[in-house]
């Protein structure tokens, strides 16, 4: 067994073997399908997974902000937030 | 009306045949026998109807899903289909090959019960001699096989002191979720429910336990918990609202609202050997009846609760006040919670009556 996941800029995030996302046709959106669990990830959500593909935090805001043009320090706090709180839940792993 | 959303998820109940004989199984009392079951071919179609009307999830449950052994062929079946396919099993009829063939068939997860954390208990609960010790090997094997594994647990009177050990057990079993699921009254259960209720004192122990357990296993275990009915103050939104998540399809092709939805004799069941599943879903009256907030009765019709819990479970107020159609005493606003609360209380507090274990031909 692990201790608690903390998620900081060097952490490299997947979503774990038990959550598939997926594009839902008949809802036109994007769903994260878990074990007794459907979560309807936001847009930004949507953004932050598609690029979890071996890179590390870090690399990911500094992606984010060059595609949205803005801020890094707000997108950072934006995307360490938003992967810790789904690493609390379990959806993503480090 | 508008056009209902599609459902969430689909639970298949492959079968009622079943090992153990748990007396607190929700299936009804009249199971399906095998020579009843739909066929292989019956359950591809209805995979396929589900991916097509928006289904996103395939739970196979029963009885025993693993007592079919046309299983691994519907896993992967749900697969193709773009299904995330979750097994909900007692384990025992598993081992290492069985298990590499549904993995390879594209199993997503799978969700193993335990009926305690000590053997003697647990078999005796579950009426299946040497049925503990095979779960805790299988959850290794679905461990070593790489499958996401979460541990149910079902609670009540006789084993709810053990709480803090079952929770151990999951974390040593390395669930990466734990159900604790308290008793809920259909089925065998409602038949055995004097030996399974809990006394109020139990329940408050049982929700500081899991507080504490979640504050320590952040990150580790997730635990599902929910305080339960019979003490609650508030109904649960059972199934996340009749006809509105969810649908159940019975051994023999039965559609369902939720799997306790047969004890509801006021209710025709459509067939999927009759209609197509989204047909069912959408226009068939059993699915109608309950559906929404226009069925509803005071004090759910002017509540502004009511599409929350969408009215608390209809199997239930059928159990306790003979109406399906009444709003679940389960309700603080209900005239018959308190009731229901001295029931429970009384039944906790009398010596529990002997099981009435889960069989062909023991209802
Ligand atoms: S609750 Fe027990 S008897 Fe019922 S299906 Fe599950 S394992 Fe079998
Ligand atoms: S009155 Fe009805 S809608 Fe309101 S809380 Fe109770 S069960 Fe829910």
């Amino acid at each position: 067994m692990t201790g608690r996941l903390v998620i900081g800029e060097d952490s490299v995030p997947r979503l774990p073997r038990h959550c598939k996302m997926r594009f839902d046709k008949a809802r036109d959106r994007w769903v994260i399908l878990a074990p007794e669990r459907v979560l309807m990830p936001d847009d930004i959500a949507v953004e932050v997974l598609q690029r979890c593909k071996g890179g590390n935090v870090a690399t990911i805001i500094d992606d984010l902000a060059a595609a949205f043009d803005a801020p890094r320090e707000t997108i950072a706090r934006d995307v360490l937030a938003m992967l810790q709180d789904l690493a609390d839940k379990g959806v993503v792993e480090a | 009306m508008t056009a209902p959303e599609p459902p969430l998820a689909l639970l298949a109940e492959l079968t009622h045949r079943c090992p153990l004989q748990c007396p607190y199984c929700s299936n009804p009392l009249e199971l399906v026998q095998r020579s009843g079951e739909l066929t292989t071919d019956d359950w591809r179609r209805v995979i396929d109807q589900a991916a097509d009307m928006g289904v996103l999830q395939i739970h196979f449950s029963g009885g025993e899903p693993t007592a079919r052994p046309d299983l691994p062929d519907l896993v992967r079946h749900a697969a193709d289909a773009g299904l995330y396919s979750n097994l909900i099993t007692s384990g025992v009829l598993l081992n290492r090959d069985r298990l590499a063939t549904l993995d390879a068939a594209g199993l997503d997860h799978v969700q193993l019960s335990i009926q305690d954390s000590e053997t003697e208990t647990a078999e005796r609960i579950g009426g299946y001699k040497g049925g503990h010790r095979r779960k805790l090997e299988v959850a290794g094997l679905v461990r070593a096989a790489g499958l996401p594994l979460t541990v149910n647990a079902v609670v009540h009177r006789q084993n709810l002191d053990r709480l803090e050990a079952m929770i151990d057990l999951a974390v040593a079993l390395d669930a990466a979720r734990l159900e604790v699921a308290h008793v809920q009254y259909y089925g065998w259960a409602l038949k055995n429910r004097a030996a399974f209720m809990p006394t109020l004192e139990q329940i408050e122990r049982a929700t500081e336990t899991v507080d504490a357990a979640r504050a320590r296993l952040a990150g580790v275990l997730v635990i599902d918990y929910v305080v339960p009915d019979y003490y609650a103050r508030r109904p649960k939104a059972c199934m996340g609202g009749w006809g509105r998540r969810f649908l159940n399809v019975s051994p023999a092709g039965k559609v369902l609202p939720c799997h306790a939805a047969e004890s509801l004799p006021e209710l025709d069941f459509d067939s999927v050997l009759d209609r197509p599943l989204d047909e069912i879903w959408r226009q068939s009256a059993a699915f109608e009846r309950f559906r929404g907030t226009a069925w509803m009765p005071e004090p759910c019709r002017s509540c502004d609760q009511r599409e929350v819990d969408w009215g608390g479970c209809r199997c239930q107020a059928l159990a306790l006040t003979g109406d399906a159609g009444n709003t679940d005493p389960a309700c603080a606003l209900s005239p018959l919670h308190g009731q229901v609360f001295e029931l429970a209380r009384t039944e906790s507090a009398s010596a529990p009556p002997a099981f009435v274990y889960r069989r062909y031909g023991n209802a």
